[in-house]
Parts: structure tokens; sequence; C-alpha cells
């Protein structure tokens, strides 16, 4: 199962990449917010998916999942959710300054030096 | 702190007050309170004379660094001195001069006077230092004073251009010795001159040694202006000519011969030494003679004789370290040719600085130094036209002044050098004699036109700016001083031979000493009749007629190409390396995100995989893995499918709700993992955000709402394929090669004794590890501090107004 999840991960980022190395700022957060995904699946991946239960206590059960990736990656969930909240909100200002979408278009000019 | 560590630095001391000497006494000239200092120093150092002449040293140390081996230790001996006296005895003949020179009214005094004695502590500081990274810092302290004083009239445009120049080419030499110095010193395991000294046939055979060598013959030969780097030096004429005549004809030119004539005890023997410095030497006496000749401004010639000057001292140094090379060789070679050195040095900082100040008399009296201008001056500067005489005819070589003793010296030298059969090529060995005449005869005619056509021939006084007239008593004392030290030292050569001479040899040559020899210092004015008279008088006389068909001849140096002149070259290499570093600039940084994200992910692609590739880490154990399940497979089909079908979506819309199925997709992994708060998480931070990007998407201006597809572009394909194979690689990779086996236990076994908790994810997160949550926290926290900034504070109407 690991081998799968790493090539699915391993496609992810992939189409992350692609996306970001597009022109549009929107396409642009798409792209991280699923590259962002590919790692959490990654992390989790590498902690390794043998089966056990929930990490919860329960009497009777002695085999249960690795806990720590699990934390690892909550955190990095509500982390990533930050930023992007912060750069979608930054995309739609710019919209609003600017008027465009495009990458390009926000290169500097002599004149903004 | 001793008294000579106090003497050193005394310049730089009194340096800090010259500005409120200027600014608060106006009716005395400054450089009447500067003159006192080179005048103590010179009171002050003579009294090491019979220290030195006794064969002893005076050394004396202050702690600077001593965890790094870095003191200042103040080390006097022969030669150290012999510089000493020339620095601060030039040095006051200098500030007086320039009294007269400079106009206490129009001129900056206070920058002049400052940057003059700074100089002069940077010159002691080089030539009285036993450490050598001490001196390293006085030699770059000598590069940036004598920039500033290039550049003293700073408004003028060659003057920055020669003030940068020097200070590029210096500067470069700078650093090398500084390479050498870091290797020597990993060699001999001190910074200490003498240390070094003193283990060199230990560690001689390294080939690192060589490497420091030439990083310091480096150093020495564009200090000194030898070919090729001579170029910054007849540029550096831009100075006032006080500071031409003390930096670029007396002191610190001469600080490239001291340092390889300090060096010479460790690296001498090495027989590329010897090749370098002498050819090296001789090539740039031969060619700055030839380019002085043309030159049509006063200073312009005598930098240019400088240059052919400072080679000719420098053949001499290397000329000496043949002996060495050679069995046939006499050693008294080997001292010969050293006590010239030290003998030319001596004659040269008289007569050369006689003449610089004379150049400054002519133009400061007549208003131009173009000698196409000059011409007839002799009665109506009878003084000047004495001093001139004397200095070129000391120059030339003529008996019975004193260059023409030094000169009878290193023909000796370099006739000895071509018998002794070197390099078994007889020929080879006989260019040396002949490259040395040629140069002379050159000088020859050089001096003769600097006095010809400056003081005879036909006055045209109608072409000149000002009347001129006989100059100040004051500015004709020093070349007057210097002039009488020519004929006396002309007259009787031995006057300085056991005072400074002896001594300056005897430290060039420590072994000579060492094994109980002697170096035998008699300079007679009249040799015999022998070959190196007859070369004399060949000079003389073919100098004579080449400076009678001048004429004829002189436009032969207008057929040279200009493009193959060293300042040409010079000029190209600099635009060159300009407008490549700027054409490098403007390809690679293009402005455009895009570019730099392929930069970025393209490294990490090579990098990645050719550390993959050379560490052999492409193994896969599939081993330890878990069993496949439908649900999983499902799955995954989903979320690759959804991730794939984003990037071919056409509108913007589908590829957000496209996400918003990954996202769910995965908080059903994490439901299939196992990890309920992960899902929990996963499934309301998804909805949130997805709300956002619809937001987002909703505000978009109607132009860019336009849907279209992303062009496709084969580049963006390939790179982000290897950026995902890598992922993929690496996370195969580690999986098969785990070492260790997870800390998971420990909290599964002691959630409930130690936290008191049940759920392990949360007690991790609050108990464990809690630190990383309160971060986490602020992320958060910042993030929506950000974004409320963001959309309240505006140019119109918000803080900023």
């Amino acid at each position: 199962m690991e081998i799968i999840m790493a090539i699915a991960a391993g496609i992810l980022t992939m189409c992350a990449v692609y996306l970001i190395l597009s022109k549009s700022v929107l396409r642009i957060i798409i792209g991280t917010g699923l590259l962002s995904h590919a790692a959490h699946l990654l992390v989790m991946t590498m902690g390794g998916l043998k089966t056990g239960a929930a990490p919860v206590i329960k009497d009777g059960i002695t085999q249960y999942t690795d806990p720590l990736p699990q934390a690892l990656v909550l955190t990095a969930i509500v982390i990533s959710f930050g930023v992007t909240a912060f750069f979608l909100v930054l995309a739609y200002r710019a919209y609003q300054e600017l008027g465009t979408d495009n990458l390009e278009e926000m290169k500097g000019t002599d004149t903004h030096d | 702190m001793s008294l000579l560590h106090l003497a050193i630095l005394l310049p730089l001391l009194v340096s800090l007050f010259i500005p409120l000497l200027y600014k608060k006494i106006r009716t005395v000239h400054t450089g009447w309170f500067v003159l006192l200092v080179p005048l103590t120093l010179v009171a002050y150092f003579s009294q090491f004379l019979s220290q030195t002449m006794a064969g002893k040293t005076v050394v004396a140390t202050m702690k600077w660094i001593p965890s790094l081996d870095i003191n200042f230790i103040a080390y006097v001996d022969g030669l150290g001195l012999l510089f000493a006296l020339l620095i601060t005895g030039i040095g006051s003949l200098v500030v007086l001069y320039s009294i007269y020179y400079l106009d206490a009214k129009k001129e900056a005094l206070h920058n002049f006077y400052v940057y003059l004695l700074l100089f002069m502590t940077a010159m002691l500081g080089i030539v009285l230092s036993d450490n050598m990274i001490v001196m390293y810092l006085f030699w770059e302290l000598t590069s940036i004073s004598s920039f500033l004083l290039i550049g003293y009239w700073y408004e003028r445009e060659r003057s920055r251009y020669g003030a940068q120049k020097s200070m590029l080419i210096t500067v470069f030499g700078g650093l090398s010795m500084l390479g050498g110095i870091s290797l020597l010193s990993l060699l001999s395991g001190s910074f200490s001159i003498r240390e070094s000294l003193a283990t060199v046939g230990t560690y001689s055979n390294d080939p690192l040694f060589t490497v420091s060598l030439v990083l310091f013959l480096l150093a020495a030969f564009t200090k000194s202006a030898q070919f090729p780097f001579h170029i910054w030096l007849p540029d550096a004429m831009e100075a006032p000519t006080p500071v031409s005549a003390y930096l670029h004809s007396a002191t610190m030119v001469k600080a490239g011969l001291y340092l390889v004539a300090r060096m010479s005890p460790i690296f001498a023997e090495t027989p590329l030494w010897f090749y370098l410095v002498s050819s090296v030497g001789m090539f740039t006496l031969f060619w700055g003679s030839l380019n002085a000749v043309k030159q049509v401004d006063l200073k312009a010639i005598l930098a240019y004789s400088t240059i052919s000057q400072l080679g000719l001292i420098m053949s001499l140094l290397g000329l000496g370290a043949a002996a060495l090379q050679v069995e046939a060789l006499p050693d008294s070679l080997y001292t010969a040719a050293t006590v010239a050195a030290v003998f030319h040095l001596i004659n040269h900082a008289t007569f050369k600085g006689s003449l610089f100040m004379m150049a400054g008399i002519v133009d400061h009296e007549t208003g131009t130094r173009d000698i196409r201008k000059l011409g007839g001056l002799s009665q109506l500067m009878p003084v000047t036209f004495t001093i001139a005489t004397i200095g070129t005819l000391s120059m030339a070589g003529v008996p019975p002044f004193n260059g023409f003793l030094s000169k009878e010296m290193f023909l000796t030298g370099v006739l000895e050098v071509s018998e002794s059969g070197l390099f078994h090529l007889d020929t080879f060995g006989l260019l040396f004699p002949f490259v040395a005449v040629i140069g002379s005869i050159f000088t020859f005619v050089y001096s003769i036109l600097i006095v010809y056509r400056t003081f005879l021939g036909p006055r045209q006084i109608d072409k000149l700016p000002k009347k001129p007239h006989e100059a100040p008593i004051g500015m004709l004392i020093p070349p007057l001083f210097l002039v009488s030290l020519v004929v006396l030292i002309g007259l009787f050569p031995n006057l300085l031979s056991n005072t400074l001479i002896r001594p300056a040899a005897e430290a060039i040559l420590p072994k000579v000493v060492a094994s109980g020899g002697s170096i035998p210092v008699e300079i007679k004015l009249w040799h015999g009749f022998n070959l190196e008279l007859f070369l004399t008088v060949l000079i003389i006389s073919v100098g004579t007629i080449l400076f009678l068909t001048l004429p004829k001849w002189r436009s032969l140096y207008h057929r040279m190409p200009k493009q193959i002149s060293l300042n040409h070259q010079y000029d190209t290499l600099l635009r060159r390396g300009e407008r490549t570093s700027s054409a490098i600039h403007d390809t690679v940084m293009t402005g455009y995100m895009r570019s730099y994200l392929v930069y970025i992910f393209g490294f990490i692609v090579v990098l990645v995989l050719s550390s993959l590739y050379f560490l052999d880490a492409f193994r896969f154990d599939v081993n330890p893995l878990s069993t496949v399940h439908t649900y999983e497979v499902v799955l995954v089909l989903v979320l690759v499918g959804s991730a794939l079908s984003i990037t071919f979506a056409r509108s913007r819309l589908t590829s957000i709700i496209l996400l918003g199925v990954v996202g769910y997709t995965v908080a059903l992994f994490f439901v299939l993992f196992r990890a309920p708060d992960l899902a929990l998480t996963q499934l309301v931070i998804e909805t949130v955000s997805v709300a956002l990007f619809l937001l987002v998407f909703y505000h978009m201006p109607e132009i860019s709402r336009k849907e279209e597809r992303i062009k496709f572009k084969l580049g963006n394909a390939a790179i982000s394929a290897l950026v995902g194979l890598s992922v993929t690689l690496v996370a195969l990779a580690s999986l098969s090669q785990r070492s260790f086996a997870s800390i998971a236990q420990y909290y599964i076994d002691n959630v409930a004794d130690l936290a008191a908790g049940g759920n392990m994810v949360n007690v991790i997160l609050v108990d464990f590890r809690g630190f990383d949550t309160l971060f986490e926290i602020s992320v958060l926290a910042i993030a929506g501090l950000g974004i409320y900034a963001m959309i309240n504070f505006r140019k119109t109407g918000g803080i900023d107004k």
C-alpha cells in the first residue's frame, strides 16, 4: 500500500508543480493547496500504514496506529490553512489594486524600481 | 607598546589633529605643523644606525590578537631602517615642498595632510613589521591612502579614473599577497617572517611553496609597477606633484622591491624566483624606457622612467639569485647584485625625487607640463635648470653622478650572468646584457629629452599660460638638497656604504652573514678600463645619435596599433566585465516568477536525483509494507484522477471544485488510516478553504474571468514530472531503508499514566509537544491579523493617509 501512496503523492506533487508554474495567481494557490495535500499524505504514509486501532485508548487493544505523524499532520494542516487563507486574501487585494490575475503582468517595470 | 611602535603610529596619531589645526589656525600653512612629524622621525630612526651597523637588530612586540598569533612585532634591521629613513627623510622634503606648492587658501589642506600622514604610517608599518598579517594590513593602507591622494582633486574625471585604476590593480596584488601569506604560514606554522625563515628548509619542497612564491611576486609586481601591471603608474600622475614625488617615485612603488628583498632569503633558492624576478624586471626596464620617449607630458616621462628604473632594481634583486642556481657563478655575484640593488634604490630616490619636484616647479611657474609648449627656460629658471640637469644626467648614467655608479654595477651583474652559460643556452643568457643596453640607451634619450625640451631649444613664451619665473626659495630647497646628495654620493660613493648599504644587504642575505662571511661594499668611481666602461661609452654615443635623429624616427611609435596597448586591454577588460555581468544578470533575472521557480525546481530535481544515483539509494524493500485494500485503491484513483483533471480544467471554477474533491478524498484517506481527528479537521478546513477560493473567484474582475485552459508547455510538464518522480523515489528509498523503530510505543504506553488522557493525538498536541501547538496558534493569529490589515489599511482613506 505504501508504494501506491508514494506514487499517488508523487502525482499530486507533479500536478501541483505544473499549476504553480502557470500564470494565473488563483491556479498557483490551487497548486500550493494540492502540494500541501501531497505533503500531508506523504507524512502519513512514511509513518507506516500498518493497520491497528485508532490512537484512542481502549481496554483490550494493544495494537494502535502511530499517533505521532497524525499530530504532525494536524499541525501542518492548520498552518497551511492559515497561509493559504492569507495568500487568497492577498490575491484578492492584488486583483482590486492591479486589476489583473496574470502574474506575468505583475512584473515591475523600470519606473517601478 | 614601545617607543618604536609609537614612532610608527605617530603620523597616524598626528593626522587626527590635522583638521582641528587647519580650521583653528588659518594664518599658518598647516604643512608647517606636519613637517615636525617626519623630522622627529628622521632623528628618531637615525639613532638605530649604530646598532644596525654593528649587525644588531631591534625587536619590540605589542600584543594584538595573541590567540591567532597576530601581534604587532616591530623589527628594525638594516633593510627596514634604510626604508624608514627614505620614507621619513624624503617625507620631510616633500612636506616642505608641498607647503610652497599647495595654496593654503585654495586647497583642502586638511584632507591632503591627513592622507599623507596616513600613508607615512602605512609605509613605516610595512617596512618595520615582522608579522606578515600586520604587514598586509599596512600594505592595504598604502593602497587606500594612495587612492585618496591620487583622487585628491576629485572633481577631475582623470583623477578619479587614475585613482580607481591604481586601486584595482594594487588591491588585486594585495589580495594575492594575503593568499601568499596564508599559504606560507600554513607551511611554516608562523606569521613571523623571521620564524618562517628559520625553518625554510623543512618545507621548501612543498608544492604550495611555489604557489605562495608566485602570489608574493604578484603583490610585489603590482605595487612596484612591473610589466604588465605598470599601467596604473602613469595615470597616477594626476595626483598633486608632491604626491607623485613621494609615493610614485621614492616610497610606495618601492614597497614591492622591499617585499622582494625581504622575502629573498625564503624564496630565492627556488629557480622560479630567479626567472620571474630577473626577467620581469629586465623587460620592465626595457619597456618603460621605450615608452618614456614617446610621452609629451613631463610627469608621464618621469612615470615611465620610474617604471623602467624599478625594473632595473627588480632585475638586480633577481640576478643575485642566479648565483644560487648555477654552480659556475661565483657567490660574489649574489652579494654584488644585491649591493647594487640597494645602492640604486637610494640613488633613484634622490634623483627621481628631485626630478619630480623640478617638474612640479615647471608646472607651477609656467602652467603647463607639456614639453611641446616648453623650451628655452634655462635663463629664466637657472636653479631649476641646474636641478634638472644633474638629476637627468644621473638618471642617464653619466659620470660623475651616482646613477653612473649603480649603472656600472648593474652592467657587471648582467654580464656575469650572461657569461655563466645559463640555461645551457648561451643565446638566451646573452639576452640579458642586450636588453639592458638597449634599455639604458633609451634611458639616456629620454633623460636628455627632458632637459632639452624644457630648458634649452627655442623659447616659446607665448604658448605658456603663465609668465615663467624662478620658483620661491622654499620650493627649491628640497630638490637642491636631493641633487646635492646626487653629486655627493657620486663623488664619494663610499659615504653610505657602511652606514646604510652594508646593513641592508646583510639583511637581504642573512646566509652570508650566518656562514661567517662578510659583504664587501667597495664602490669605486673609477673602475679602470673594462667592458662596462666601454658599454657606457656605447650607450652615451648611440643615445646621442638617437636623440639627434629623434624627429625622424619618433613617428614609429604611432605605428603601434592601439589595440595591443595594455591600457586599451585594461579598459576593454573592465568594460567587457561590466557588460558580461550585466548581460548574465539580464538573462538570468528575468523578473518573471516562473523563471525563478523553474530554476528552483530544476536544482531540486538535479540534486535529489543525482544524490540518489551516486549514493546508490534505488533500493526497494517490499517486506515491511502493509497490504493493499480495494477501498484505498478506489480512493487513490479518485484522488489522482481529480488532481490530474485540475491541470486540464478549462474553467477555474472547475479547478476549485476539483481541489475540494481532492481535499475530501484526503479526509477519507484519514478515515481509512485510522486518524479521526485528522479527518475532522481536514473536512472542516477544506470546506472553509473552498469557500474562500469561491469568494476570491467571485470578486475577480470581468476580464480575468475569461476562461482559458493552461497553455501546455513541454518544459513545465517535464519539470513537474521530474519533481513528482523525485518525490516518489525519495519516499520509496526511505521506506526501504528505515533503521530505527518508531518512538510511538512510548506515547502509547504513557498517555494514560503520565498525561491522564485517552486520545493520543490530542495529548501529544497539548501535552507532550504542546509548544508546537502554541506557535501554530500564533501562526493562525498572525494570518488573521495580516488578513485584517490587508483589507482595512488601504492607500485610499486608510491609515496610510
